[in-house]
Order: structure tokens, then sequence, then C-alpha cells
């Protein structure tokens, strides 16, 4: 049972490795990455869970609590906004896509070798 | 290829990828036994030495300051790409201003809804900025507070109309923050190192945690990282905007 | 490891085939914002709840403005592609 979160995370993984692959439709792909990004989030919330921990926030509770890992919340806090940024991007890129050749499915875009 | 060979390829290789994940993963130390040295370190000194409450914000904009610069530049470098990727082509052009302000009003818009924005508009700029001044005393901080100092200004069009939005947040004051604050941030660091010769070593003065003015220069590159996160998320959704609504393929009246 | 952790963990994996098995792009946005709630109470009952304001402000509000931009972009162009064969 402890390694159901490791498990989960193993599955998002996978699953949206085969949403990219099997897709016929660009934006669709783009999702499809969000899933594979939210599978590190998982792995490193995971990792700096400790049984019985508090949320590493002071405010309230006395110094000698203990708590869950801060650093790897910090890695994930940023990582979340930045990549929704770099998925703006991807969909930017996607409509231009669209403008230039006319289709949205990944087997169209071999225009680009002619 | 054909789809159902490249498909037949990916299972394949996920299966394989699949049991590399499990056996790796079954090598971390069990969920909930936490074994990291640095953790535990920073649980214990982290309050004393930052006087931040918060440290997971501490962490974010003191003792791992760096990694924030390099994250918060690849915000700014993402945000320019879309600019320059949605860039009016050579065969479009922005409809004239009269046309589409006649046009870009939702036939929905009652005034009840426009009332309701009018409360909105306030109470999330004011959540906003509540969030990224607090960041070193409850959870907040820069990143998550700038999403929501965007969305006033959001609110503003979806009450009705696009070019109420584009009033609020005009094209030049929005760059002109995300640039601010990305500038803003890594001149925090550059005073550390001018002051006391240490790349984004605090130079400000601490103050008493738990107080809003604590912490030292945590709550200033939190304002700069708020600023240039709501400056990029308005630049964005702007880019998008301006493609969806004002720009057209040349010879389409 | 609690019973709403458990839980949690169940959302997300179910979200997360939800989110590939959509086909319809706007659809999946629709689909996604609800997965982004999910990863949220389950960043939340990891302890976490700074992770969990950034994820919730992403999801519901970041991420599918962009979206439901684009989507209707590629919609009026493809109508106005389509008049123009006419």
């Amino acid at each position: 049972m402890s390694f159901l979160p490791y498990a989960v995370a193993a599955w998002l993984f996978l699953i949206g490795l085969y949403g990219i692959v099997s897709t016929r439709n660009l934006v669709c792909a783009i999702l499809s990455l969000t899933v594979v990004q939210s599978a590190t989030y998982v792995v490193l919330l995971a990792i700096g869970y400790t049984n019985g921990g508090q949320a590493p926030i002071f405010a309230d509770i006395p110094q000698v609590t203990k708590t869950v890992d801060p650093v790897v919340q910090v890695l994930v806090l940023t990582d979340i906004v930045i990549e929704a940024t770099v998925s703006a991007m991807l969909l930017a890129l996607a409509v231009q896509a669209y403008k230039r050749f006319g289709s949205l499915d990944p087997q169209d875009l071999r225009a680009l070798r002619d | 290829m054909s789809r159902t060979a490249r498909l037949l390829m990916f299972g394949v290789g996920a299966a394989g990828l699949g049991v590399v994940l499990v056996y790796g993963l079954g090598g971390i130390p069990a969920f909930g036994h936490y074994q990291g040295v640095y953790g535990r370190v920073l649980d214990g000194i982290g309050v004393a030495q930052r006087h931040a409450t918060d440290l997971v914000t501490g962490l974010n904009f003191d003792f791992r300051a760096f990694d924030t610069l390099g994250e918060e530049f690849i915000l700014f470098a993402s945000v320019l790409g879309i600019v320059l990727i949605l860039r009016e082509m050579r065969d479009e052009h922005e409809r004239p201003r009269q046309e589409e302000a006649d046009e870009h009003q939702f036939a929905g818009a009652s005034s009840a809804l426009r009332a309701l924005a009018l409360g909105l508009i306030p109470s999330m700029i004011a959540l906003g900025v509540y969030i990224v001044v607090h960041g070193q005393i409850t959870p907040g901080g820069g990143f998550q507070g700038g999403v929501i100092l965007a969305t006033g200004p959001l609110v503003a069009f979806l009450s009705g109309r696009y070019l109420r939005m584009k009033a609020l947040a005009p094209h030049t004051i929005i760059e002109l923050g995300d640039a601010a604050g990305a500038m803003g941030y890594a001149l925090i660091g550059l005073g550390g190192l001018v002051f006391v010769g240490v790349f984004f070593k605090n130079f400000l003065p601490l103050g008493i945690p738990g107080h809003l003015l604590s912490a030292g220069q945590i709550d200033v590159a939190s304002v700069a990282v708020g600023l240039e996160v709501s400056g990029a998320f308005l630049v964005g959704w702007s880019e998008f905007f301006d493609q969806a609504i004002l720009v057209r393929p040349e010879g389409d009246r | 490891m609690t019973v709403l952790q458990i839980a949690a963990l169940a959302a997300v994996a179910l979200g997360g085939g939800a989110v590939v098995a959509a086909k319809d792009p706007l659809r999946q946005a629709l689909v996604l914002s609800i997965y982004g709630l999910a990863l949220t109470m389950l960043f939340f009952v990891f302890q976490a709840p700074d992770v969990a304001l950034s994820e919730i402000v992403v999801s519901t509000v970041g991420l599918p403005v962009m979206l439901l931009l684009a989507l209707r972009k590629i919609r009026e162009h493809e109508r106005a592609r389509r008049e123009e064969d006419r």
C-alpha cells in the first residue's frame, strides 16, 4: 500500500505518453503533456512526505514539530506556474501550425519536409 | 509509418519503461519514511535564520533564490516566445477599432453581470495583493498571488467587453510590469552581491517573524515575482485575445 | 497512509485517464480543470498548501483561458476557410 503514490505516478506518466502518441489533434497532445508533468509532481511530493508530518508553516505551531520536506514543495510550486506558460507557448505554435497547414493532425504536418 | 505500427512500437517501449519505472521507484525509501537531511536541517534553522514563518516561500526566495531566478526567466522567455509566434503575419490585419467596439459585446451581458464584475474586480486585485505581500507569513507568495492579480482584468473581459479589459490592462503597462518584475528580481540578487558580497545573500533588515515587513529580501522578491507573473499571464492572454478577436486574414470583411 | 490520501490518489489516477480518454479538445479542457481540482486535493492532503494554492489558480484560470481562446481562433479560421472554399 505504501507503493501507491509511486504507482499512480508511473500510471500517469505512461497514460500521458499514450495520449501524446495516439492522438490525432495537436491540442489533445499538449493537454496529455500536462498529465505527464503532473506525474513528476506526485513523485516529488510523495518523496518528501513523513508520517505524522505537518505543513512547513511555522506561523502557529512551535518550532520543533515534525514537518514534511519543504525543498520538494519549492521545486513543484514554481514548476506548476512555469509549465502552464510553456504549454501556452505550445498552444501558440499549434495555432500558427493550423493557420499554415490547415489541419491539426500531426500526420499532416509533414509538409515541413517538402 | 502507419498508425497501428506506431502504437505497437509504443506499447513495447511503454512496457519496458513501465518495468524500469517500477523498479526505480521501488528503490526509494517507503512512503512516509522520509530520510533526507537537508529538509530536517532547514526545518530547524529556517525560521531562526531568516525570520520567515512560511518556510516554503523562504526557501523559494532566499535559500534557493538562484533556482527561482532561472525559473522566472523561463517564464519570461516563454511569454516572449508567445508574443513572437503570434505576431501579425504579412497576410493578416487587425480590424479597425470602431467595428469591433460595436461587435464584441456578449449578447447576454446584462447589467447584473456588469454589476457583479464591478464588485469582483477590486476584490480579486485586493486578494492578489494580499497573497503576494503575505508570502513569508502564510501560504502564498509571488507565483500564486501573481496569477490571482492577473484575473482582475480578465473579469472585465468576462463581463462583456473586450475593450474594457484593454482599458484596464493596456499592452504597454502589462509589458512594462512584466519586464520590471524580472529586472527587479535580478536587481535583488545584484544588491546582495554589491552590499554583502554574495549573489542573492540577504542585505535588508530581517524584522520580527510573523510581521508583515519581516524576512528581509523575501517580501521584495515576492512583490517582484508577483508583478512579473501577473504581467506575463496578462501578456499571454492579450496575445491570444488579439488573435481570437482582432486579427483577421486579409480579404475578410 | 490515511484514507483521504488513498481517495485523493485514486481520484487523480482516474482523472488522468479521463483527460487522455476525452477526444474532443473542448471536452478535454473541462476535464483538465476537474483534474486540476483533484490534484489540488492531493497536494492538500500531502501537507503542501503552497503547492495546492499554485495548482488551483493555474488549472482553473491560467491554462483554460488560453486553451479556449486558441480553440476559438482555430474554429473561426476553419469557418472562414470553409466559406471561401464554397
